[in-house]
């Protein structure tokens, strides 16, 4: 085996330009796919941590069928006091959850005296919110990085469009179950950057409020967002959470609940998805790329070699060595170029990781003002 | 025992509409540790004839034996095998490894072909490089030295293995005639050091005397055989 090396490396040596070429080759490529899914992931992995800790949470659990109608934010699917229970149940069963957060979700008017629109809110306990979203009050453009009593986080396109500042005073007017309407005021407490997704353009306020605007008797949720301690246990959890849950059954004999993880609830899964796609496809043309190039350099080989290759097969040498002997050298000019390329490309996705991708920031805030 | 049994050795060649009866139906033996030359014009069929007793082709038709085995229909792997073991080459062209040095080329049989363990691989290169008297250069590598020089390296080479046969083909047609004489010469001697049977064909009477018998070969056929040198020793 060394043997073989031995030649193979000094075959190489002795087509050194055409080595030095090829070996460039793939050490651009592996450059540039390391640097490629460095900053993709990177993209990635910020874009999908931003959304569920910002407003989505890694997972929600509904009564069945409110994701699907989530557009007329349905009072008549709320849970009730029991159901949340059995929630409440299902997630101390399962390990690894580290904090939920249950809300309330509602359409109601939004008047500042002057004029009125639609607004979609939210209601929440702030503690329980903020961590399981966490990244929560940095969407908190103006105002405290906090939600009070009487006081209402406003999205910004609406704060805009209202003409709203923090301390205004305005008044939500809501429509409850039965079909009697409500309205209460309230302070504006703070202006609210919007995010992708559902959920992402909605105001805030407290589920004590929320309760009071909707003159409900009980605690009744429409959804509740979980974080979990890691993240990458999200199939995992969710099959659980799921096989719990779905053993409760509702007067029809479906199961009562269902259980969302972000993927099935954010619009960003699908850019996600083409990241992954992309990132997997550009190292199949790498891979393609190296072993063409290899392929191309070793054929030239073996035609240049033809009459050593009759020498060495005369003297007795076997023909699988032969064949061998050319796949070792192909292989130790691959290991060269990867390696050079490997050196290359992590000292690169280092730099730029200690040059703080402003880059990336960047990005997210374009695609926010699609 | 001969070493070498032919009986009625053909060889056609077809290609396309024309076939070439580069072999006509040979007939000979030859005994081990000789010292034996084929002569004959470009396109007598030396080459093809060599190949056949070098299990790189095999014959048409006929039966031919070397060692004992039966080579006329040897498969790839295993006539490949059977030179590993039994035959050395010598080529017109020296045909060294260019990336191997003098000593590195001489050991080439022993750790691809064959397994020899280190000390003996050591001791049978150094003292064959040393015979060819080739030890002073057993670094270099085969374009820093002369053509005759690297003939001489293919003749260790070919006796490394310490094979009963080795077979050149035309060896000196591309030398001068001084280091020509010398090439045969020092085959001569390793023949008679060894005990190995060398065949090698020539189209250059002048350098077949030293041979212990000459066959001539004419239009794939033995025209003639003579044993000017005796046993070839003066
Ligand atoms: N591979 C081949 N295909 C077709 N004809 C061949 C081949 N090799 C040799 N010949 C023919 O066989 C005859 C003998 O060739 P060869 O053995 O090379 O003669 P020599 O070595 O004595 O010059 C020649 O006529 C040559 O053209
Ligand atoms: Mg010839």
């Amino acid at each position: 085996m060394l043997n073989l090396f031995r030649i193979a490396i000094r075959n190489l040596m002795r087509y050194k330009r055409r080595t030095f070429l090829t070996a460039s080759l793939i050490t651009i490529g592996v450059v540039f796919v390391l640097v490629f899914i460095a900053v993709s992931g990177s993209f990635r992995n910020m874009m999908v941590g931003e959304i569920t800790d910002s407003f989505l949470g890694h997972m929600q659990i509904h009564k069945k069928g409110y994701v699907a109608s989530i557009d007329t934010l349905p009072l008549t699917m709320n849970m009730g006091t029991q159901a949340v229970k059995k929630v409440e149940k299902a997630i101390s069963e399962v390990p690894g959850i580290e904090a939920s957060s249950m809300r309330i979700k509602f359409g109601g008017m939004f008047s500042n005296f002057v004029e009125t629109t639609n607004v979609r809110l939210n209601g929440v306990y702030p503690e329980d919110e903020i961590r399981t979203v966490p990244l929560f009050p940095e969407r908190i453009i103006k105002g405290d990085k906090i939600i009070r009593k009487g006081e209402i986080l406003v999205p910004e396109l609406l704060a805009k469009g209202m003409k709203v500042k923090v301390g205004d005073m305005i008044v939500v007017v809501a429509t409850n179950r039965d079909g009697s309407v409500n309205g209460k005021q309230f302070t504006v407490g703070g202006i609210l950057e919007s995010a992708t997704g559902p959920g992402g353009r909605d105001g805030y306020i407290h589920m004590d409020d929320a309760l009071e605007v909707l003159r409900m008797d009980g605690v009744e949720i429409s959804e509740i967002a979980l974080r979990l301690n890691d993240f990458s246990n999200l199939d995992e959890i969710s099959g659980k959470l799921n096989n719990i849950l779905s053993t409760e059954l509702n007067k029809e004999g479906k199961p009562a609940f269902e259980v969302h993880t972000w993927e099935k609830l954010s619009p960003f899964y699908n850019i996600a998805r083409m990241i992954d796609i992309m990132t997997l496809s550009i190292k199949v043309m790498l891979i393609a790329i190296v072993l063409i190039s290899i392929m191309n350099v070793m054929i030239m080989a073996v035609y240049e070699r033809i009459r050593e290759i009759g020498t060495i097969a005369a003297i007795g040498t076997l023909p699988k060595k032969i064949l061998s002997m050319f796949i070792i050298e192909g292989f130790s000019l691959g290991v060269l170029g990867a390696l050079i390329g490997n050196i290359i490309g992590v000292s690169a996705v280092y730099l730029l990781n200690i040059s703080e991708l402003t880059f990336n920031f960047g990005r997210w805030q374009l695609l926010l003002m699609q | 025992m001969s070493l070498i049994i032919a009986e009625n050795v053909s060889k056609t060649y077809i290609s396309g509409e024309i076939t070439i009866e580069a072999l006509r139906g040979l007939s000979f033996q030859i005994e081990p540790a000789s010292f034996i030359s084929f002569v004959g014009p470009s396109g007598s069929g030396k080459t093809t004839l060599l190949n056949l007793i070098g299990c790189l082709d095999a014959p048409t038709s006929g039966t031919l034996r070397v060692s004992d085995a039966d080579v006329s229909h040897l498969g790839r792997k295993s006539s490949a095998d059977f030179r590993g073991k039994n035959i050395g080459f010598i080529f017109q062209d020296f045909n060294l490894l260019p990336v191997l040095t003098v000593y590195e080329n001489v050991e080439y049989p022993l750790l691809m072909v064959q397994d020899t363990p280190a000390i003996e691989r050591r001791d049978r290169v150094l003292s064959l490089i040393d015979s060819v008297g080739m030890i002073d250069q057993k670094d270099k590598y085969p374009d820093q030295i002369s053509g005759g020089q690297k003939q001489r390296v293919a003749v260790a080479r070919a006796l490394v293995t310490k094979p009963k046969l080795v077979l050149a083909d035309e060896p000196t047609a591309n030398l001068d005639h001084k280091t020509a004489y010398m090439v045969i010469n020092i085959m001569k001697k390793m023949k008679d050091e060894s005990g190995t049977t060398f065949i090698f064909s020539t189209h250059d009477q002048k350098v077949v005397g030293e041979a212990e018998m000459i066959f001539t070969l004419e239009d794939g056929e033995i025209a003639g055989k003579s044993a000017p040198g005796g046993n070839g020793h003066a």
